[in-house]
């Protein structure tokens, strides 16, 4: 790969002596907000999704403190559910859909693949103003008291009887859908047509075929569920009886239509990080991933296969057993390529040239939290086990091994491992590593009694308990508080770094990429040189590479 | 950017075919076919979206990229279709032995 | 294109249709047909899901279906069904317009399908009237029963207890189906018009006309949802009435 040479540092009257970067390369608001850069875009999103992960953690918090004690005494339970609901909308919609996409997705796709810019520019930007607007929406509801029907808007209680802001709710999901389909449909058409000379499918880092696995999906189930909600909608003001039975309709039928999305949402979230999770493998063992194409189809699998299951979540909504008995079976055959990309990870580990730096220590939490959350995922899918784990902690727990353990980890693995990429700064290497181990063991610590407490039968979405489930109930709270520290550390330093970090240099890691072949923060059009690509990625064992990192060093 | 160019002799015929094929559907209907009217219908109905995806559309001379992509959508409807219906249908049978046969 | 350097931009060396991220037309207008195909694949989903949920409750209801689609026009129906493949015919004129570079050509074929779409919407309008004067809105003081049946209507009426309430999901799916296809159809027109303004002003031609192919593409979407709703919606009962 030729590294592409910058050109020599001069003074201009912008930057004075700084190399001009897309950060200093015009400044204001208005260059911010009219941005078609999408290094920019993704730093607009890197903003929004933080507050709204903030938000979400919010009613986490809340939620935890309730349960604290096993009577209901913190709050009212229509508050209770509200805060439930309010958690699952804002976590789901506005940060694990979004997140990894919007922000590593969209600075890290044309540089990985050599290009200038997305496919449609203009689409990206407005996709961040569209992705606001729909949170609008749904923040004027959470003011005025938000909604209580659980995230998932089982009607007829969210289309009739709930006393709660179900519409601006779901106008707010309808509008940040479109959010999700301009980028995904932005990364298929890139990822398609501007690989740089030499780029071949073959020849792509994972990232981008995980990505674009995670745009198909996008594509094809976003609009199921915008449809659906719109549904739900004008049922609510029109009182048409499509999903109530009162008037003739069927229940179940929005489940249909609600989870043909929302299962496949989930690999929405999961692809992605696993995607970061080839890349930071690869880098902190040195080694290319053991199986690249199996990966590389294997993430293809799990987009086409996601579409296949959705009645998993409906085993004990009234579904056929017939019906129930077909997504059984096919929902335990799409953990098959998940288990397959973690073998291959294992593998890619093994007489690796492994460093634990602090992405690393994130990638290794995954792999484990992953693994726990997906064989768990196996056992749910079992007709016979879920009828009794069905609506208890143990699908909370479950759900949240894959989401937090697996995709937030993924996530914040991956902003520790670009961020000198995308801010051409260091982070403070003790407390990052300190943050990711608090993050590891709150997390353990709040989900794992999580599964206990539900194969015990307490049930979710409730505000009081049995008296004997409180000890279980404590330590999920103390490990979240401790997960919260574990995440407000990141945003701190990452903050503090922007001002006072070290300069990274242009590859602090010594990995290799073509992200990591022009400098940190990169030029407005990315590369100086077109680049031209002449081998596969992950190429740890060329003698350049070797030379090249023992000169840069790593970082500690 | 050698663009294929349909002559509009073309795009009159298909226009002429719809209009007979949308005639033809009306007929039909007026006829009591019991299960074929629906089968008809939809099939006439296919054969028009063919003719409006394939001439009007250009996708007779599209790369393979877009025919894949269109029939993506479609085949991605039939999997909705599928799996829903395949609830549908079955529900309501009960095994022999649950009924105490 | 191997290892040149990039140009400075703003650089006249760039055709003035070219958008910078872009190496070439040929490729911009390849990502703007992949681009818009995708979007119509979410509009295939997005529509699938009202024409399943049709099918579902068709099959459940069959009297309260068929004899609630008995009261709709189906003159004006087939009419518009008409007017709609007659505007894609002058859409899809108003591409070979520019095609060759008959800038006049452009403005008349898409002034005609603006017209023909307009004149859809009308009819729509008019039968939304009447539905909405018969009392078949759902949520507006919504009635239904059968107008002066035959022995075999009202034996078919029977089948059901419930026929009101079953005709009121026919009829919600009516008006959203209809309502959702004629919203796509207005936001079209709208584009359509920014486009005409553009194409009088020249902008298009053989070498660069990619709004046009994709407006082309979703306007023939939008038809194709009709030929579905067309016999599904008005021809359910034609041989009952």
């Amino acid at each position: 790969m030729n590294t592409t040479a910058a050109p020599p540092v001069t003074a201009t009257a912008e930057t004075g002596f700084k190399r001009p970067h897309y950060l200093n390369a015009a400044y204001g608001v208005r260059s911010w907000l009219l941005t078609r850069d999408h290094k920019r875009i993704a730093i607009l999103y890197l903003i929004s999704v933080t507050a709204f992960f903030a938000l979400g953690s919010l009613f986490a918090l809340l939620i935890r403190l309730e349960l604290l004690t096993p009577e209901g005494d913190l709050f009212q339970p229509d508050t209770y559910n509200r805060l439930f609901t309010m958690h699952g909308v804002v976590m789901v919609f506005f940060f694990l859909i979004p997140a990894i996409p919007a922000v590593l997705g969209n600075f890290l796709v044309p540089l990985m693949i050599g290009a200038k810019d997305l496919a449609f520019p203009k689409l990206n930007l407005a996709s961040w103003y569209v992705y606001n607007l729909g949170g609008i929406f749904t923040l004027w509801a959470i003011v005025h008291g938000g909604v209580d029907t659980g995230w998932t808007f089982y009607t007829p209680f969210s289309t009739h009887y709930s006393n709660t802001y179900v519409i601006s709710t779901a106008l707010g999901i309808f509008i940040t859908g479109f959010s999700s389909i301009f980028t995904g449909l932005n990364f298929i058409v890139t990822i398609h047509r501007m690989r740089a000379p030499g780029l071949t499918w073959f020849r792509l880092p994972l990232f981008i075929w995980s990505t674009y696995a995670t745009s198909l999906i996008i594509v094809l189930g976003t609009p199921v569920i915008a449809i659906t909600i719109l549904l739900v909608a004008a049922e609510r003001v029109l009182h048409l009886g499509i999903f109530d039975p009162a008037l003739g309709g069927d229940p179940v039928l929005f489940q249909h239509l609600f989870w043909f999305y929302s299962h496949p949402a989930v690999y929405i979230m999961i692809l992605p990080a696993m995607g970061v999770e080839s890349e930071l493998i690869a880098a902190f063992a040195r080694k290319k991933v053991v199986g690249y194409k199996v990966v590389a189809f294997a993430s293809v699998a799990i987009a086409v296969l996601g579409f296949l299951v959705w009645g998993h979540h409906m085993f004990v909504a009234g579904e056929s057993i017939y019906a129930a008995t077909v997504f059984s079976v096919l929902s335990m055959l799409v953990a098959i390529p998940s288990a397959v990309k973690v073998f291959n990870w294992t593998a890619t580990l093994y007489q690796g040239s492994i460093s634990y730096q602090t992405p690393m220590l994130y990638a290794l939490g995954f792999i484990g939290l992953f693994t726990l959350g997906g064989l768990t995922g196996v056992m749910v899918a079992t007709l016979g086990f879920d009828v009794h784990v069905h609506d208890t902690y143990f699908i909370v727990a479950h759900f949240h091994y894959i989401m937090v353990g697996g995709t937030i980890m993924g996530y914040l693995g991956g902003l520790h491992y670009w961020w000198p990429k995308i801010s051409g700064k260091l982070y403070p290497a003790f407390l990052s590593k300190l943050a990711a181990l608090l993050v590891f063991v709150g997390f353990n610590l709040t989900f794992f009694p999580q599964f206990i407490l539900g194969y015990l039968g307490m049930p979710r979405r409730y505000w009081s308990y049995p008296p004997e489930f409180q000890v279980l109930n404590v330590l999920s709270t103390a490990g979240a508080s401790i997960l919260g520290v574990g995440y407000i550390l990141p945003l701190c330093y990452f903050v503090w770094s922007m001002r006072y970090g070290k300069d990274s240099g242009d590859n602090p890691w010594g990995a290799v990429g073509l992200e990591w072949d022009t400098t940190s923060p990169p030029p407005t059009e990315n590369f100086y040189t077109t680049p031209v690509v002449t081998h596969g990625p992950y190429e740890y064992n060329r003698e350049e590479v070797h030379n090249r990192m023992s000169q840069e060093g790593t970082i500690g | 950017m050698a663009e294929h160019v349909t002559s509009r002799k073309v795009y009159f015929l298909v226009f002429a075919a719809l209009m007979v094929l949308t005639v033809a559907t009306w007929l039909v209907a007026q006829v009591d076919l019991g299960w074929a009217n629906d089968v008809v219908a939809l099939g006439i109905a296919v054969t028009k979206a063919m003719l409006v995806l394939l001439f009007f559309m250009h996708v007779r001379h599209s790369t393979r990229m877009t025919v894949l992509t269109a029939l993506s959508g479609f085949f991605w409807l039939a999997i909705l279709f599928g799996l829903t219906i395949a609830d549908y249908a079955s529900r309501g049978h009960i095994l022999p032995y649950v009924a105490g046969k | 294109m191997a290892s040149e350097p990039l140009a400075p931009h703003g650089h006249a060396t760039h055709h003035p249709d070219l958008a910078h991220q872009f190496d070439s037309l040929d490729q911009q207008k390849e990502s703007s047909t992949l681009g818009t195909w995708l979007f119509l694949v979410t509009e295939i989903m997005f529509f699938g899901v009202l024409f399943l949920s049709y099918s579902i409750y068709r099959t459940q209801y069959p009297e309260a279906f068929l004899l609630a689609s008995n009261s709709l026009n189906v003159l004006l129906g087939g009419i518009n069904t008409a007017v709609l493949i007659g505007s894609s015919l002058t859409m899809v004129l108003a591409i070979w317009a520019a095609q060759v570079n008959w800038r006049k050509g452009i403005v008349i074929f898409l002034l005609a399908t603006m017209g023909l779409g307009t004149t859809f919407l009308v009819i729509k309008g008019f039968e939304y009237r009447d539905k909405f004067v018969e009392h078949h809105v759902p949520g507006l003081d919504f009635h239904f029963e059968v107008e002066h049946p035959s022995p075999h209507l009202r034996a078919l009426a029977a089948k059901d207890p419930q026929l009101e309430k079953h005709a009121s999901i026919y009829f919600s799916l009516y008006f959203i189906m209809t309502g959702l296809h004629a919203l796509h159809m207005i936001i079209g027109i709208g584009i359509l018009a920014v486009l005409t303004v553009l194409s009088w002003k020249g902008k298009y031609n053989s070498e660069y006309h990619n709004p046009l192919e994709m407006t082309g593409l979703y306007w023939h979407f939008v038809d194709i949802v009709w030929i579905f709703l067309f016999p599904l919606l008005y021809l359910l009962g034609a041989h009952a009435r």
